[in-house]
């Protein structure tokens, strides 16, 4: 009897184990098989049309495996490349200076009034990109008040101007991305344990010492995770150059947006595309490296 | 002296924090002040405080046709992206599986690319297809990109959860079910609100993947692009500001709610 009784527990047990290794891939399928429909395939698309070439009529296209597309396209578009990367360097590192301090008087000096600054931080994504950055033109802007004030006391010239600059541009790029830098330095540092930072003091490690060799190294991942957060919408951004930007100033998402749009010549811009992703996907494996997809995601 | 250095030093990120804080609601609070600018069609400078913009937002043509599109393709895509997501959250967070690692960098890869890749690749795919671009176009592009965000929020919140309380369920005889229901589905819930909020926020402000996909239809950011080159109309800082309050209401309201659960608890 007692026999028969452990039979049944361990063929339930044995039914609840096939039952649970069939679940996650029930869960998992849906949203997967959407991803590869929307994601994995268009991207295969944009690599097969990137090395298409013209036939006949306008925006039709036959496969020639043409791979001498890619060169031609980096060739005529070399300086967005570059710009593109700079501006979103210079916009990275501009973020991090802002969000960290930012960040760490969040985790460790709001006391009650934590939860308050963290919506404050999130505040502009409650309004449109859009609109934000519009804003920004015109505070900017010739008529605004900025430059007002500063043709006043004569820091800059009358023909000088802030809008349509690569200033205006880097800006614009760190504005919009800064809380995506916010959040996860935020979150790395307030996981870190006070005390750690208390026992580096009683080792008589001063301010800047307990910085650098505990809080420091300890909110890496959240360096890591923000940086990357910050710079891969920053370099493929087309909006703060189009609207804060001067045709000098124009990145390789203006590119690729006129290649689609206005010249219809979609090797190219699949092309591009296609080498804009994969310089962002070898940065970010050097970072994955580094922390760990588990940790970033 | 160290003293004096020490609240120096204190003070000084406190300083700082609020120099960056006043650059966070710059443009928010110029975009909320010239929703009352009595500016006419381009308004773009100050020219006195009215409330007729508030009064008929729909006064600029098409804004909101704009508006409502954009909450109908927002909501649509939410409410799919959020039950794909969470789906898959729960796998990941509540179960072992064979191909974890590559699913995680499934989740992971929409994240990293830029949206203009994510929104050429699509139409390139629908123009190979033949598909006409439109809502039903834009609304997948939407849950696409959605999706890897709500499976990042409602993970996090399940990685917080104290296994103990799963445990203490199953001890008193909850089933599998019953205890899912009853005890994790409620813990998780905020989580899933919240990833919810993120999915409708992202949606409804997309401007790069929805311009390739959307067609000839407009949203309310394609509106602002496309009226940008010769000035935004008062009215849309009227929406951007109203969406502005109703998206503090919410945050403030949830987190009212969760302080009280919390003090309930303790």
């Amino acid at each position: 009897m007692a026999f028969l009784h452990v039979q049944k527990t361990t063929n339930r047990l044995k039914g609840l184990k096939n039952n649970r290794s069939l679940i996650p891939y029930l869960l998992l399928a849906p949203g997967l098989i959407w991803l590869s429909i929307f994601f994995i395939f268009p991207i295969l698309q944009l690599g097969a049309t990137s090395t298409k070439t013209p036939a006949g009529e306008i925006g039709f296209f036959e496969q020639t495996y043409r791979f001498q597309n890619y060169i031609d396209a980096f060739l005529a578009s070399k300086e967005q490349f570059y710009r593109s990367f700079l501006y979103a360097t210079l916009a990275t590192i501009l973020a991090l200076a802002i969000a960290y301090p930012l960040a760490y008087a969040i985790a460790f000096k709001s006391g009650r009034y934590k939860n308050i600054l963290l919506v404050m931080v999130i505040a502009p994504f409650f309004t449109s990109f859009l609109l934000r950055t519009i804003a920004w033109k015109q505070i900017l802007g010739e008529e605004g008040p900025v430059v007002s004030a500063l043709r006043a006391v004569s820091i800059i010239g009358d023909t000088t101007s802030i809008t349509a600059t690569p200033f205006a541009v880097v800006t614009g790029l760190t504005y919009n991305f800064l809380p995506f830098m916010t959040l996860p330095l935020y979150a790395s540092l307030e996981r870190i344990d006070p005390r750690t930072m208390e026992a580096a003091g009683d080792l008589y490690a001063n301010g800047l010492t307990t910085f650098r060799k505990v809080t420091l190294p300890l909110s890496m991942p959240g360096v890591v995770a923000g940086t990357l957060l910050t710079f891969i919408p920053a370099a493929g951004d087309y909006i703060n150059a189009a609207i804060l930007g001067d045709p000098k100033s124009k990145m390789l998402g203006n590119v690729i947006d006129a290649y689609y749009f206005r010249i219809v010549d979609y090797p190219t811009a699949a092309a591009l595309s296609f080498m804009l992703m994969a310089a962002i996907l070898i940065l970010v494996t050097f970072y994955i490296r580094r922390a760990g997809t588990e940790e970033l995601v | 002296m160290r003293s004096v250095k020490r609240w120096a030093s204190k003070n000084l990120i406190r300083i700082y924090a609020f120099l960056a804080f006043t650059y966070i609601f710059i443009p928010i609070i110029y975009t909320i002040a010239f929703s009352f600018n009595d500016g006419g069609k381009s308004n773009l400078t100050w020219k006195g405080f009215t409330l007729k913009n508030w009064a008929n937002p729909c006064a600029a043509p098409e804004i909101c046709t704009a508006l409502g599109n954009s909450l109908k393709i927002g909501l649509t895509s939410t409410i799919f992206a959020t039950i794909l997501g969470t789906l898959i959250a729960f796998a990941l967070g509540r179960y072992h599986f064979k191909g974890r690692s590559s699913t995680n960098l499934l989740i992971f890869l929409p994240m990293a690319t830029p949206e203009i890749v994510l929104g050429a690749s699509l139409l390139t795919m629908f123009i190979g297809l033949g598909v006409d671009t439109g809502f039903v176009t834009t609304i997948i592009a939407h849950i696409m990109f959605c999706i890897s965000f709500v499976v990042v929020t409602v993970k996090a919140r399940i990685a917080s959860l104290d296994p103990r309380l799963e445990q203490a369920a199953m001890d008193l005889y909850a089933n599998e079910w019953q205890t899912f229901r009853r005890v994790t589905l409620p813990l998780v819930a905020p989580g899933i609100a919240a990833a919810a909020l993120l999915a409708f926020s992202l949606s409804f402000d997309d401007f790069i993947i929805t311009n390739f996909t959307i067609g000839t239809e407009i949203t309310f950011p394609k509106f602002v692009y496309t009226s940008a080159i010769r000035g935004v109309p008062a009215q849309a800082n009227v929406i951007g500001a109203a969406m502005f309050f109703i998206a503090l209401a919410i945050v403030i309201v949830g987190q009212v709610l969760a302080s009280k659960r919390k003090s309930k608890l303790s």
